[in-house]
Order: C-alpha cells, then sequence, then structure tokens
C-alpha cells in the first residue's frame, strides 16, 4: 500500500511538473511569436534561430520564471529596443494612419455600397 | 463631367502612390534604432572570465570618467578587425573599458585575448546572451560609451568600430570633460 502510495505520488509530481514546464515554453512560445526579431528581417523571435532570438527565448522564459506576467516583459523589451520589437504597434503619432485608414476605407467602401443597393 | 471626376481621381492616385513609393526607393530598409535611449539596468548580474565571482554592472563601472563596455567573441570576425581601436582607446587612460564576452567558450575567450592584447580593464562572461539583451544589444561586436557619473548612455556602436567611429568617441570623451 505504501508503496503504491509512494508510486502515484512520484508520477504526480512528475506529471505536474511536466505539465507546468510545458505551459511555461507554450508562454514562452506565445510571447516570442509577438517579437520581432531585430537582427534577421521578416521574422518573429519566435521562427529565428539566430543568437539574438535563442537569447532572447532565454531572457523570457527567466522573466516568466522571476513571475513576470506578459506585460511587463512587452514593456522591459520595449524599454531596452524600443517600440519596433513588438509586432502590435501602439497607437501615437506616427502610427494613427494604420490604424484609422482601414476603419476610414470600411465605412466609405460601406457607403458605397449602400449607394448602389439603395440606387437599385 | 463626372466621367472626368473619375479620370482625374485614378490619375491623382496613381500620382500620389507614385511619389510615395518613389520615396520608399529611397529610404533604408533596414531599422535602426533608437541609439541613444539612457534606459541601462545597471543592476546586470554576470560572471568575470579570469575568476568565478559574479559581479554587477555597478561595481564594473565606478573606476573612471567613462566606460566603454564592448560585447565581442572569439568566433567574430569583425571583433577582430576592431581590436586594435579598442587597444587604442585604452592607451587614452580616460577610459574604463569592459569586455563582455558573447557566447563564447572561456578556452577560445583566453586565447583572443592573448593572442591579440587585452584592452578590458574587467572582462565578464555572457554564455546566454541574456545580459546582452538586458543591455539593448544586437549581437557582436557592440560598443557602448557610458558617462559614470550621470549613468548614461552617450554613444552606442553596432558593429566594429573603425576610424571614423574611434575620432569620433575621442571627440565626444574630450568634449565632455
Amino acid at each position: 500500500m505504501k508503496i503504491k502510495i509512494l508510486v502515484l505520488t512520484i508520477f504526480y509530481l512528475i506529471g505536474s511538473f511536466n505539465l507546468s514546464y510545458a505551459a511555461n515554453s507554450e508562454k514562452v512560445d506565445q510571447i516570442s511569436k509577438n517579437l520581432r526579431c531585430l537582427i534577421c528581417q521578416g521574422q518573429s523571435v519566435y521562427d529565428s534561430q539566430s543568437d539574438f532570438a535563442l537569447s532572447m527565448k532565454i531572457l523570457i522564459q527567466n522573466k516568466i520564471d522571476e513571475g513576470k506576467n506578459d506585460e511587463q516583459i512587452y514593456d522591459f523589451l520595449k524599454s531596452k529596443y524600443g517600440e519596433w520589437i513588438v509586432y502590435d504597434p501602439e497607437i501615437n503619432k506616427n502610427t494613427v494612419l494604420l490604424w484609422v485608414l482601414p476603419l476610414i476605407l470600411f465605412v466609405f467602401g460601406g457607403i458605397l455600397i449602400l449607394r448602389k443597393v439603395s440606387i437599385k | 463631367m463626372v466621367k472626368n471626376i473619375k479620370l482625374i481621381a485614378v490619375v491623382f492616385l496613381v500620382i500620389v502612390s507614385f511619389f510615395i513609393l518613389l520615396k520608399g526607393l529611397n529610404k533604408t530598409n533596414n531599422y535602426s534604432p533608437n541609439l541613444n535611449s539612457s534606459n541601462i539596468d545597471f543592476n546586470f548580474k554576470a560572471k568575470f572570465l579570469y575568476s568565478n565571482e559574479e559581479t554587477t554592472l555597478y561595481e564594473l563601472i565606478n573606476d573612471k570618467d567613462f566606460s566603454l563596455i564592448n560585447i565581442w567573441a572569439s568566433w567574430c570576425l569583425p571583433c577582430r578587425d576592431e581590436h586594435p581601436y579598442l587597444l587604442n582607446l585604452n592607451s587614452l587612460g580616460k577610459l574604463n573599458i569592459i569586455g563582455i564576452n558573447y557566447k563564447d567558450s572561456e578556452v577560445n575567450a583566453k586565447k583572443f585575448i592573448k593572442e591579440l592584447g587585452n584592452p578590458y580593464s574587467k572582462i565578464v562572461v555572457d554564455p546566454s546572451g541574456v545580459n546582452s539583451i538586458e543591455l539593448g544589444a544586437y549581437g557582436v561586436p557592440e560598443t557602448i560609451l557610458i558617462n559614470n557619473t550621470s549613468k548614461t548612455i552617450l554613444k552606442k556602436y553596432i558593429g566594429p568600430l573603425d576610424d571614423k567611429k574611434l575620432a569620433e568617441l575621442k571627440m565626444i570623451i574630450k568634449n565632455e570633460n
């Protein structure tokens, strides 16, 4: 009986360790997919095997282990490398057109369609 | 009349996009980061190359007026080219040159220094590359000039030093003094 419990506990521990480990590296993948690899154009940190990207992934893992959340990690990297490192650009003077233009086009297109339909 | 407006609109659009694309042609594709952001974490922990002790950037930089952080590796060819410039800068005596050995083997790093000379007052190792990321670095070689008193980045160079950069560094040091 005792052995059974012991074996079960060990399995449980191994299982939970694996689970938490998997969850963590999934998180690294998730964050690194949103980061631009700055020295390899057109790739995310997740896709890249460059030294820069590999180090970046280790750093993200370290930060997660320290208990930092996604937001803090993104902010940290932004403070080091600037806005460009994240794929999700914030709304500011330079990016306002990027955010507003699709909306304008959408509304404009909608108006065109409506007019076409109502004319018929 | 309506047809005319359409034609004018199309011509106008074509002309506008032509000029936008023309401008885009001249623009460099490479993103150049804001090199002078003074954001630097001095609590950075690293081990020395020649001993097993751990240190922080705070302890490393408090000697002279300026510190020059140089990220290098023995496998990096441009680092070999820029090494004479570091030796030259070291001979000025005003700089505290700190080497960060990036993703390198200890043996090769020591061989590199033995072969080419040691411009560094201290060398720390960065086997995983994490410390360099924390410094906001892109790779090797990279050089960062820091004002020790104000703890700000004065200049940052991505890529090897050359005659022009050397002259510029000397100018900055001279003017700041």
